[in-house]
């Protein structure tokens, strides 16, 4: 069996392509709306009792859960690639995959217990 | 082979500069593109909260909503959507690009393969915003 | 219109220098010249000592490659124009070890692209009795992955290929990809087995220079991009049909 088929690459390629197509689909029109138009009073905050109504439908939950889970992943392959080529930290390799993969883990893990486990 | 060690060749190995990416503009576009992945990161964080503090009920949310209203968490998110909006379009200017190749087996225009994806991209964002503005 | 214009040159003499240092030549500044006239000008007529490679003056045997104002160029085909009223750097192509002035060593260049195999492989016994059939689509599969000359630009234009010496690199892969996609080859498996290993399709970061910087447009990103498709298509079949598929 060859080398190319045993390596861990192609998934981490594909969490990172998976995550880039969510990011760059949903997250401008997320930080448009949250980040900016609602506190600057652009647009009305549809507020806590719309919005927990929103968040309680199954389907939204399970955008939710792909959309952080994704993206976590395409910013921590990303990040560690940025850190190690652009900030030459190749050298660090290991502790930097540690630390990106592993921080995109524990995002997982609290997207799982905020979306799933929490009513 | 090291009989005639004078006549071994000394070349000269060129070291990169520590400071590469501003050598060039496109080097420099590429490090922003690739910064991009740190506002990922963080506006993902931001959701996060976000989801925790409805859970969490009425209070806490508000003070999610003004915690979004500081000067400074406005302009990193303004600075964050410029770079979100970087990474779509240096996105759907590659990715299309690759795929249709892949499927089609021959050269496509790049317009052919990237226009179709600003159009959905530009739907995608209409509904998620008519969801959160609660019209549906 | 300035007559003449100011050409710095890198120099760089392996028995007397450890580091390069550049001179200024001042050259004609003709409508016709391109930035190798110029270069073969101070070799003819003012310091015969400059080393540098070139062949065919017509952007084709790929030798005359040199980063020109930081850019690599084939200098054949770079106008000296285009950089008036100057100064105009010429060094040698980035991320090479330098034998003298503008001349760079491709051993280790070489030795990637045999890596890959850029020939048509046949497994089986097949003996042409006659010229191989190939349909206009089936060469239009591959064809514009066929014009690489070999001029290395794209590695000089590659951070990666800089940052890590044994990235596999633009051309060697773009290569791969072209004799993968040519229906007579039977060897795609290996290439493929060869170009995703980390050294060779995982480096790549897609800046993307590759592409820009190539005289002959090949898109060796794009190449890198679809062997890192077919690489992870070949993941997921191997992870759902583990003996499946050979
Ligand atoms: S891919 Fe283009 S730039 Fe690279 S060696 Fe071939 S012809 Fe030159
Ligand atoms: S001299 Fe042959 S390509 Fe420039």
């Amino acid at each position: 069996m060859s080398s190319a088929k045993r390596s861990n690459e192609p998934i981490v390629w594909f969490l990172f392509g998976t995550g880039g197509f969510f990011a760059a689909y949903f997250l401008p029109i997320h930080v448009l709306l949250y980040g900016i138009a609602f506190p600057l009073g652009l647009l009305h905050d549809p507020g806590y009792a719309t919005t927990l109504a929103l968040l309680e439908h199954p389907l939204v939950r399970l955008y939710l859960f792909a959309l952080l889970t994704f993206c976590f992943f395409h910013a921590a392959h990303r990040m560690r690639l940025t850190l190690s080529d652009v900030l030459n930290m190749r050298h660090l390799n290991t502790i930097l995959a540690f630390l990106c993969y592993g921080g995109a883990i524990a995002g997982t893990i609290c997207a799982i217990w905020l979306l799933a486990v929490v009513p | 082979m090291p009989q005639y060690p004078q006549y071994q060749l000394k070349a000269y190995r060129p070291r990169m500069s520590a400071y590469w990416y501003l050598d060039q503009w496109h080097y420099l576009r590429y490090a922003l593109r690739e910064s991009s992945s740190f506002f990922v990161a963080w506006f993902c964080v931001v959701t996060l909260v976000q989801i925790a503090a409805l859970s969490a009920g009425p209070t806490h949310y508000a003070h999610f909503q003004a915690l979004m209203k500081y000067p400074a968490m406005i302009v990193i998110n303004v600075v964050a959507l410029g770079f979100f909006l970087l990474h779509a379009f240096t996105w759907f200017n590659l990715v299309p690009r690759v795929v249709v190749r892949q499927v089609l087996g021959k050269p496509t225009p790049n317009i052919l393969s990237s226009a179709p994806n600003f159009m959905v991209w530009f739907g995608a964002s209409v509904i998620v915003a008519l969801f959160i503005l609660g019209v549906f | 219109m300035p007559e003449t214009i100011i050409l710095e040159v890198e120099r760089f003499h392996p028995e007397r220098d450890t580091e390069p240092s550049y001179q200024s030549f001042e050259v004609p500044l003709r409508a016709d010249w391109m930035v190798l006239d110029a270069l073969n000008h101070i070799k003819d007529q003012l310091d015969g000592t400059l080393a540098f490679r070139w062949s065919c003056r017509m952007g084709i045997c790929g030798s005359c490659g040199m980063t020109v104002n930081g850019v690599p160029k084939l200098t054949c085909e770079t106008m000296l124009m285009d950089y008036a009223p100057g100064p105009v750097r010429v060094g040698p192509l980035a991320h090479f070890p330098v034998i003298k002035d503008l001349v760079v060593e491709l051993d280790d260049f070489l030795a990637k692209l045999q890596k890959v195999r850029p020939w048509i492989v046949r497994k089986d016994d097949y003996q042409p009795k006659r010229e191989f059939i190939q349909s206009p689509a089936q060469l239009e599969a591959f064809h514009q992955f066929s014009l690489c000359i070999n001029c290395t630009l794209c590695y000089a234009a590659c951070p990666v290929s800089g940052l890590d010496a044994n990235f596999l690199g633009p051309a060697a892969i773009a290569l791969a990809h072209r004799y993968n996609l040519d229906s007579r080859d039977q060897a795609s498996d290996d290439r493929l087995d060869i170009v995703s290993q980390h050294e060779g399709i995982w480096d790549c970061t897609v800046v993307g220079e590759c592409t820009t910087v190539c005289p002959k447009g090949v898109d060796p990103s794009l190449a890198i991009q679809q062997f890192k498709l077919t690489a992870t298509q070949e993941w997921f079949k191997s992870f759902l049909m583990p003996r499946g598929k050979n």
